[in-house]
């Protein structure tokens, strides 16, 4: 289960991150919280599903590549809610960076899950 | 007079390094080498119909026999048996390693730290043994068997005054755990050098085989569980006792050890930059 703990928490700090920082893009308002709170809980969600993967799974590969799959996949889903007040979809902010944290998380999860069977 | 051809002397002498092994339960087959204190014959133990290294010793004691028969470790090679020749001289079986000397298997091993991992099961071996008060006094890799499953077995344990072999013998004439240690270092650094590994070795090695083979015995490791943390600290990407760092040591180590990770993170700054520039707000 520490997997799966770990991969949650780095992907809800991540996805936090991700969202300030996306924030940043739109302009400081009173978009930064409901940005990172939603950026946030996608990558938890990515991280969660990463986690089980890794108890499940031992390919490195896999483990990547469902948290990269995933997460461009919340990203779309979010990306496609246009801004209610400008009506604009921003798919290459959300997806671009949202398809890289769940790479970054996939990838850190494996890393763990191997230094923990090393450990063992 | 008539005179003993050289070839007849040699024949004799080999005759006579023949154990008369009449009243055991072991038949010679071939003569395998000439270790410290006697020498080894690969022998079929007729009791139990298996092949067994039977090493008949030069001297009479059996000390060395009951020394390493409390020897009780994955890396050391057992002994079965202990007896006495018609003649007076002590032999001992001991199982028979099937496998590859340490100098003859480094040429199939490609990475150092594959090499090195075999040097950790080396050292644990001599670490036990020296918690029960036995040092090698000659350790060197014709000394170390590599079996077909990757076990890693130190024989000839020199529990009597032995030599010692040029290259790996500490320099020192009394022989303590810390002459194993010297021993183990130019190990390390016959298996980096040795070899033609063709690949650059870090300074922390080089530190670690400077530090094992000091010629002052208080400049090396304290003792071989030290030398092993070294080997352990280095092959997990971490700083070695051998090495004191520097700050860009550190910085250098840390990027080698999470370079991916690193790689990762300054992608996604790229990609953050690049979406501010092209499709910024």
């Amino acid at each position: 289960m520490k997997k799966v703990a770990y991969a949650v928490i780095l992907g809800a700090i991540l996805g936090a991150l991700d969202g300030f920082s996306a924030a940043y893009e739109f302009g400081f308002g009173t978009k930064v919280l409901t940005l990172a709170g939603l950026s946030s809980i996608k990558s938890l969600v990515v991280g969660l599903a990463v986690g089980i993967t890794a108890v499940y799974v031992r390919n490195k590969g896999v483990i990547i590549a469902v948290g990269t799959i995933l997460a461009l996949v919340f990203a779309y889903l979010v990306a496609a809610q246009p801004d209610p007040d400008t009506g604009e979809k921003y798919y290459a902010h959300i997806m671009g960076t949202g398809g890289l944290v769940g790479l970054i998380v996939g990838y850190a999860t494996a890393k763990y899950s191997e230094e923990r069977k090393m450990a063992s | 007079m008539s005179w003993i051809s050289d070839k007849k002397i040699e024949r004799l002498r080999q005759a006579a390094e023949v154990p008369d092994l009449t009243g055991t339960h072991y038949r010679l087959l071939e003569r395998v080498a000439h270790g410290g204190m006697g020498v080894v014959w690969l022998a079929l133990d007729e009791k139990l119909d298996r092949r067994v290294a039977l090493k008949v010793l030069d001297v009479t004691g059996e000390e060395e026999a009951r020394i390493l028969a409390k020897l009780e470790h994955p890396g050391i090679v057992p002994v079965h048996d202990v007896g006495r020749l018609a003649d007076g001289r002590v032999f001992y079986a001991m199982k028979y390693i099937e496998g590859d000397r340490l100098d003859h298997h480094v040429s199939g091993i490609a990475g150092v730290p594959e090499r090195l991992r075999i040097v950790l099961r080396i050292c644990e071996a001599v670490a036990f043994a020296h918690a029960r008060g036995v040092v090698h006094r000659d350790l060197k890799p014709e000394n170390i068997m590599v079996g077909p499953f990757g076990e890693v077995l130190v024989m000839d344990w020199g529990v009597a005054e032995v030599a010692g072999t040029p290259g790996y013998m500490a320099p020192e004439s009394t022989r303590d755990a810390r002459a194993d240690v010297y021993s183990l270092g130019a190990i390390i650094g016959f298996l980096i050098d040795g070899r033609p590994v063709g690949r650059h070795v870090g300074k922390p090695l080089r530190a670690i085989v400077e530090k094992a083979t000091a010629e002052d015995p208080a400049a090396r490791y304290k003792d071989v569980q030290a030398l092993a943390a070294d080997i352990a600290a280095y092959l997990d990407g971490l700083p070695v006792a051998a090495h004191p760092e520097t700050w860009l040591d550190s910085t250098a180590r840390f990027l080698q050890r999470h370079r991916l990770a690193v790689i990762l993170v300054l992608a996604y700054a790229v990609v953050r930059l690049l979406i501010h520039i092209f499709f910024g707000a």
